[in-house]
């Protein structure tokens, strides 16, 4: 047999194979720029393996309650679902997700940044490979900062933000100091009071899973907060979230924001923003004399539900999606600017990457977070804005709510804390904790 | 004898009618409005109201990610058939309670409207399994029957205070000149009733088309309807007002035009029972 007819006959057996094996994968995901990116180029994924993709995108709280009815039924509507790093320990820990423990040696597993790894591992186990990661940093006006005679440290404090938002208000032109997170929710303003609090020594439990809102630090961390806010935050802040704060900082109303550093490239689009060319950044703060600081970690991940018969393919699009090799063909089709950051560390080796201004403190933000440590005290959980605990979701949804009728003037801080003392407490006895 | 109306009064209620007509419609008239700025323009503030440029750029993007006549197709499927599903079981069941009543009929009526009181996250849980089991998950049968078991209460109760309004005499005198069950109800009920059933018919369509919690839940790819179309552009962690308005836009403009053009029938059967 000649050469080519050898050729011919291998070509022909693998693309035999390959129709032969073609999977169609169903995968759940959330709606936000990287993942829609990430559909406009699957393309590519089925161009090489043959195996096609249907998507399932929902906004991020239903798909959470979609994805953990159908997992802990085993419903199997999935083979890949999109989670983040409070539900992979989880679900990885009571073996509702196939393990990434056999990812090929191309896939370079050893790249994603250990913070990412940690988070998304379960006693060492990969459990989700990680999309895009992201930390919290200070955004804030670099023209109103010289305008207030005043210069952005590298590393600010608590004390230091509060006396610039106070120099940046403007309250004739409707520009807030700050703008920051009230709105309830366990991942909305519930996220961003764990954050600040940690940074005060403040901690969700003891060692021995006792509430602590009955601590000074909770008091000094919500108190700091409630009075900076009254100064120099938007009026409303109590219902305001992300989206909220993103839209009052893209049309110029806010000197400073702090929140997740995906947010760095909306602020800088100047399709969206008319504050584009003027925008600094600058490490989350701590408080004067505690190291900690008020950053969080969090990634959106890829993972293989444990019901699903297309285990194998699933894991092939997910070394695919979560490759070195995707960076690069985003990079191509989109920019360096719109690639997904916060998972690998190859990235932020890459001169191309490093010019994107907002680059390298994002990785410092990420750099400096860790889940196993979240603060000063010890802590029997793990997580920096949550605690990895089934349980916190619902408790932390209830403590919001309480915290941010104290935003909203319905009720005192102390009232909040012990309100928050009283219900944390009893969730905790009532699943066995304590 | 009817109360004169002075031409000013008229004038005042015909105001107030459509004061109150803006201000419900407005919601919607702003979501179409916003669905041809750009996201930008989306956020402005204060609002931009018509002076903008206006562009089609959402409905392109929308169009060109999502698959907008598969949702459409289920929704028109599921929500179809789901309410003929319901108005063939409801008018036997509103026919017996309407003229054959017995002293557990109130009790039964009050039941079937209490099922609407329960949290329907409540059941989602088992209704899931149930479906794992049955091999209904994202099915459009498997949606068909939820919807429709969801909206029967409505339907039925509708459908008897119809039939409460026609005079039991009528269908006495068809029994006498020997029509049977089938023929009274298919003959002589059915077309007396058509008004309340055209309107039942017309506000379950709606309420099929707007189901958004069991679509979403029993749904993946198959049989998601445009429910879950909308709900692929909501995001908390980006600006997507844009785009999630072109999204809902598309959604209710077939029942926003169903609606439109059956108001009459719509209104007519909804206050049937009102004005005895």
């Amino acid at each position: 047999m000649s050469l080519r007819n050898a050729l011919c006959a291998t070509t022909a057996l693998l693309t035999l194979a390959g129709a032969a094996t073609a999977e169609n994968l169903v995968i759940a995901t959330v709606n936000n720029g990287d993942m829609i990116r990430m559909q406009g180029l699957t393309d590519d994924f089925t161009k090489q393996t043959g195996h096609k993709v249907e998507w399932v995108t929902l906004e991020e709280n239903v798909l959470r309650q979609r994805v953990t009815t159908d997992i802990t039924t085993k419903g199997g509507a999935f083979d890949i679902m999109t989670i983040g790093m409070y539900e992979t320990p989880i679900w990885g820990a009571n073996g509702w997700l196939v393990p990434l423990d056999d990812l090929s040696e191309d896939y370079k597993v050893d790249d994603i940044l250990p913070a990412m790894r940690a988070g998304l591992s379960h006693e060492g186990t990969l459990y989700a490979a990680p999309f895009y990661g992201e930390s919290s940093m200070v955004m804030y006006r670099t023209d109103l900062m010289e305008k207030a005679g005043m210069e952005m440290p590298a590393a600010p404090t608590w004390q230091f933000i509060r006396q610039a938002a106070a120099a940046m208000t403007d309250r004739d032109n409707d520009i807030n100091g700050i703008c920051l997170r009230g709105k309830a929710g366990w991942g909305e303003g519930g996220a961003f009071i764990t954050v600040t609090a940690n940074s005060f020594g403040a901690r969700w439990f003891d060692e021995d899973w006792n509430a602590q809102f009955d601590q000074p630090q909770w008091k000094e961390a919500l108190e700091f907060y409630t009075g900076m806010m009254a100064e120099s935050g938007p009026p409303g802040y109590a219902t305001n979230g992300f989206n909220e704060n993103l839209s009052l900082f893209q049309q110029g109303k806010c000197g400073m924001w702090i929140d997740a550093t995906v947010a760095a490239s909306f602020v800088t689009n100047p399709n969206d923003s008319t504050v584009a060319d003027s925008v600094g950044f600058a490490l989350a703060p701590n408080s004067e004399g505690i190291e900690k600081k008020s950053n969080w970690l969090w990634a959106w991940a890829l993972a293989i539900p444990a019901g699903t018969q297309k285990a194998d393919a699933a894991k092939e699009f997910i070394e695919w999606a979560t490759s070195q090799g995707y960076i690069e063909l985003v990079a191509a089709n989109e920019g360096w600017a719109n690639v997904p950051p916060g998972a690998r560390v190859s990235l932020y080796e890459n001169p191309n990457y490093k010019d994107i201004p907002f680059a390298q403190k994002t990785l410092d933000s990420i750099l400096a977070a860790d889940p196993t440590d979240p603060t000063v005290d010890p802590v029997p959980y793990v997580g920096i804005q949550f605690v990895a605990i089934p349980e916190f979701a619902g408790i932390a949804t209830e403590v919001s709510q309480e915290f941010s009728a104290a935003y909203a003037g319905q009720q005192s801080v102390d009232e909040a804390l012990a309100k928050a003392q009283a219900l944390t407490n009893d969730a905790m006895e009532a699943a066995g904790y304590r | 004898m009817a109360r004169a109306v002075t031409p000013r009064r008229k004038a005042v209620n015909t105001a107030l009618a459509w004061a109150v007509g803006l201000i419900l419609f407005f919601p919607i008239l702003w979501t179409i409005l916003t669905s041809f700025k750009t996201e930008a323009q989306a956020i402005a503030d204060p609002p931009i109201f018509l002076f903008f440029d206006w562009t089609l750029e959402n409905y392109a993007i929308v169009q060109e990610r999502s698959d907008y006549m598969r949702f459409l197709w289920n929704s028109i499927i599921i929500a179809g058939c789901s309410t003929l599903l319901g108005v063939a079981i409801g008018v036997p069941a509103a026919w017996s309670m309407a003229f054959v009543p017995s002293k557990r009929t109130k009790d039964i009526l009050l039941w079937m409207l209490s099922t609407k009181m329960l949290p329907a996250v409540g059941v989602l849980y088992p209704i899931y399994i149930l479906f794992i089991q049955l091999g209904l998950l994202d099915s459009r049968v498997g949606l068909t029957v939820v919807i429709m078991l969801i909206n029967l209460p409505i339907i039925i109760w509708m459908l008897y205070t119809y039939f409460k309004e026609i005079p039991g005499e009528i269908l006495e005198a068809a029994r006498m000149d020997g029509a049977g069950l089938r023929e009274e109800l298919i003959h002589v009920l059915t077309p007396m009733a058509i008004p309340g059933i055209a309107s039942t018919v017309l506000l379950n369509v709606i309420l099929a088309w707007n189901e958004a919690f069991w679509t979403l839940n029993l749904t993946a790819v198959d049989a998601a309807p445009l429910t879950a179309f909308i709900a692929s552009y909501s995001s908390p962690e980006g600006l997507f007002f844009a785009k999630l308005s072109a999204a809902s836009t598309m959604a209710i403009a077939p029942i926003l035009i169903l609606g439109w053009f059956s108001q009459k029938q719509l209104v007519r059967g909804l206050t049937f029972g009102a004005v005895k």
